[in-house]
């Protein structure tokens, strides 16, 4: 399967009458969109804000970030299931607006939710304050479930990514990729000595807030399976958990997957990237015992000679982590893990709640426990008010003067277990 | 927090989803639960039948807490 | 500005005095730099210098430890130094046990800041990489030069008190402390490289060694359930509804008491779970679900159960760091011993 990235550079995001992309500004009519997200009978209203990397400026309780995509050619169209009928995607040729992201905020559904800051020491630890950010605030209508409030939050973020993504239809791209995965007999032969390497993509799947949806289907209904590498850039994969958000996978970092771009780097080189299997992380044990005896199954009839393996989230997943690693090396699939730790305020705890001595190559986002002093920024997006609650956050971390005191895990995206970050801890 | 109640000489039973977990970090007495979300419970089936599961579950428990072990011993059934 | 006050402590070879036939000698005090004190003087430059340097025998400091060690604490108390180094050993064993033991000592008994350095299989650093800044260095004095400056740097940190980076930066042995820094490379390129050399056999370092874990006695079994007094702890966050302790969500830093003398049933308008890793729904919905007083109170009545204790014990187990869990722990176990509780079901989520 082959599939070809357009590239469209947006440097600027601005309002205006008519929502176009002219000269790599993004031009976004406001009532338009609003109009269209308002569809949704469970929200009461919504609106659209803009901010830019190094504005005095936070964000949150952010619910998912977006990046906005168009299919241009082939089957199929971004975010499937959801957006468009459902299709395989992953082949053909894909618009990407680079530069600019959606982003999903408001009134908090549980304890969740994290904080971007655009500037500040905040702004180190999350990979969005690199963008330019168009906000989506919605309002949920009283009395509807959380369940209700989450779909509908996550669908109009969906939403404004698509539409703006189609404004990128005709236009020329400033940059194009080409990824392509060959068949099993297809790949042997032409890398013969190359190493087979797999790729094991946990996901979220634990419930509300915590789940993740494949070409629509929730994640924890699914039994461990393949996914070919370049379905994942065209949104076959959506994000709908936000719980700690450091180390939960936005949406984003399912179009900009690094372990499939880096493994995509080597192809042919040093390795044969074979292929992507995707598992969940659910609440059963008995799932848990399926889900990575199935990995390692998939694993095992790919031929893998090495794996590496992304968590996402913390606590009862170490367990999956630590079933898929060892099962995996078990085959004599060597197997490469990557987590984040929970090590305390201190660092003195231990990182994981669970162990093997068969995971002895392990790579760190970082300890997600570390205390971080966010300063007061000029604007807020959003609204402040929930972050003694969210995860991460404690009675009293939101100080009088507006600055925050809490555990990194409030940052969206900081300790990401795709290992998107340069954050690491020893 | 199971390994340091049981340090004071009391016998503790851990009622936990992820059994590994609990093996891993050190409880002696374990009694497997139903789901993470709802250990000693589950929302699918009628108050009455979900009142009869948690009462196995807590009369399971219990034995357990007759039993002498000398290891680590998951309460199957 | 003044430089900071440094002294010294190196065994009876590295004072070029001589080699195991001298290694009797008892801890006497030079003035000034000797030896390797030399090359960290130049790497001190402006900002610090060797002011005395104290030279003892190997053996004798093995064979009077107690001694040796208070001899050489006083001789450091004398130069009221800002900075105490010992070494580096490399692989010399009992020189290493010496640096690291001083070291531990000057740090913990006179509250002077001080590191030392030697190769990470001196028996020294096993026994006190977890209590004192040990610097890797190689496994001979050919490894001087590389040590030197790490040792120097760190050791100027100490002494200024500025925040000590990761073992990955700052170069010394991994202590157990787990500490955040940013990488040259992001984690999913450090994977697959990782993942390059493990396929090829090649060594490659873990970004987290495994822990190993400690076990306890199982507590004797109940012999007469009928007469027992039985509690109910939880790290499934269930609370009175409203949350009166604002439990945290995540890495709790509490745990609650609540009284449930009386009450026969969690409901959902009064109680509810402050956990923020799960789907609250079921357990707001109700809390039985992961503390099961409705049922306990129903063997209780029936004489099943002696009694159900009073309270009930309660965290949020989401991301809450093993250290605070171990002292919740503590805590809860001493209570429930104090009063009288026979045995204890833990719930989790």
């Amino acid at each position: 399967m082959k599939l070809q990235l357009g590239y469209i550079d947006i440097s600027g995001v601005e309002f205006a009458d008519k929502s176009e992309i002219k000269n790599g500004i993004l031009y976004v009519n406001e009532k338009e969109i609003v109009a269209e997200v308002l569809q949704d009978e469970h929200l009461k209203a919504a609106r659209l804000e803009i901010t830019k990397p190094g504005e005095s400026c936070r964000i949150t309780p952010v619910k998912d970030v977006i990046q906005p995509r168009c299919k241009v050619e082939g089957p199929g169209g971004v975010f499937p299931g959801w957006m468009h009928k459902v299709d395989t995607v992953g082949s053909g040729k894909t618009h990407v607006l680079r530069g600019v992201n959606v982003v999903t905020a408001g009134k908090i559904v549980g304890f969740q939710e994290g904080i971007i800051d655009m500037t500040g020491p905040g702004a180190d630890y999350t990979p969005f304050s690199q963008f330019n950010n168009l906000v989506l605030v919605v309002e949920p209508k009283e009395g509807i479930h959380p369940h209700q409030y989450e779909k509908a939050a996550r669908l109009a973020g969906l939403k404004v990514a698509t539409m703006l993504g189609e404004l990128s239809r005709e236009l020329k791209a400033d940059e194009t990729e080409e990824f392509e995965t060959l068949g099993i007999k297809e790949g042997i032969e032409k890398y013969p000595d190359l190493p087979r390497v797999g790729y094991v993509m946990m996901l979220q799947s634990q419930g509300l807030l915590h789940d993740t949806y494949v070409y629509g289907v929730d994640m924890k209904q699914s039994l461990t399976t393949m996914i070919m590498p370049t379905e994942t850039m065209d949104g076959a994969i959506i994000s709908g958990n936000c719980v700690s958000a450091c180390d939960k996978n936005t949406t984003f970092h399912h179009l900009n997957n690094p372990v499939i771009a880096e493994l995509f780097k080597e192809h042919g080189k040093t390795l044969n990237f074979v292929g992507v299997i995707i598992t969940n992380e659910n609440v059963y044990l008995a799932d848990k015992m399926r889900s990575s005896d199935w990995t390692a199954k998939l694993a095992e009839f790919l031929q893998l000679d090495g794996a590496i393996v992304s968590q996402e989230g913390f606590g009862n997943p170490d367990t999956d982590l630590i079933m898929n690693c060892k099962k995996l090396e078990e085959r004599g699939i060597k197997t490469v893990i990557i987590t984040d730790e929970y090590a305390g305020q201190d660092g003195k705890s231990q990182s994981l709640a669970d162990a093997d001595a068969a995971a002895d190559a392990v790579v760190t986002g970082g300890n997600a426990n570390m205390v971080v002093k966010l300063p007061a920024l000029e604007r807020v997006i959003g609204s402040t008010e929930f972050v003694n609650v969210i995860a991460g956050g404690h009675d009293g971390s939101l100080q009088a003067d507006g600055s925050i005191e809490g555990e990194l895990q409030m940052i969206t995206g900081a300790t990401n277990e795709m290992g998107f970050n340069k954050l690491s801890a020893r | 927090m199971v390994k340091e109640i049981e340090r004071t000489g009391l016998p503790v039973v851990h009622v936990c989803t992820v059994t590994p977990i609990s093996m891993t970090v050190g409880a002696n007495r374990i009694v497997p639960a139903v789901a993470i979300p709802h250990p000693l419970g589950n929302p699918g089936l009628s108050r009455e039948e979900e009142y009869e599961l948690r009462s196995k579950l807590v009369e399971k428990s219990l034995r357990a807490l007759e039993t002498e072990v000398s290891d680590q011993t998951i309460f199957e059934s | 500005m003044t430089k900071l006050r440094v002294v010294h402590y190196i065994n009876q070879f590295f004072a070029q005095v001589g080699g195991e036939e001298m290694a009797h000698i008892e801890p006497e005090k030079r003035e000034g730099a000797v030896g390797p004190g030399l090359a960290f003087n130049t790497e001190f430059g402006e900002q610090a210098e060797i002011v005395a340097t104290i030279v003892c025998g190997d053996s004798y400091f093995g064979e009077n430890m107690d001694k040796a060690k208070e001899t050489v604490l006083n001789m450091v108390k004398e130069e009221k130094p800002d900075l105490f180094i010992a070494g580096p050993a490399f692989n010399a064993g009992r020189y290493g046990v010496a640096c690291a033991t001083i070291t531990a000592a000057v740090k913990e008994e006179l509250g002077i800041p001080a590191i030392t350095g030697m190769y990470e299989e001196n028996p020294g650093a096993d026994m006190f990489k977890d209590k004192v800044y040990i610097i890797a260095t190689r496994d001979s004095a050919a490894g001087m030069r590389k040590a030197v400056p790490p040792m120097a740097k760190l050791g100027l940190k100490l002494a200024k008190g500025e925040a000590v980076g990761s073992s990955a930066e700052e170069g010394y042995l991994p202590n157990g402390i787990r500490v955040n820094f940013f990488e040259e490379k992001r984690g999913a390129l450090r994977a697959v490289e990782m993942l390059n050399k493990k396929l090829a056999g090649k060594a490659y370092t873990t970004e987290y060694p495994m822990p190993s874990f400690d076990r306890v006695e199982p507590g004797a079994a109940i012999k007469e359930m009928s007469k027992a007094t039985i509690a109910l702890v939880t790290s499934g966050g269930i609370v009175p509804k409203g949350n009166p302790d604002h439990i945290e969500s995540s890495n709790a830093s509490k745990f609650g008491e609540y009284n449930i003398a009386g009450v026969t049933d969690l409901d959902a308008d009064t109680y509810e779970t402050a956990h923020g890793g799960y789907d609250p729904v079921y357990a707001n919905e109700d809390s039985d679900r992961v503390l099961p007083v409705d049922v306990l109170r129903k063997l209780e009545a029936d004489g099943k159960i002696g009694k159900l204790y009073d309270h009930f014990y309660t965290t949020v187990g989401n991301g809450t760091a093993v250290a605070s869990a171990k002292k919740f722990g503590e805590e809860i176990g001493k209570k429930l011993k104090a009063d009288g509780v026979d045995a204890v079901i833990l719930t989790s989520t």
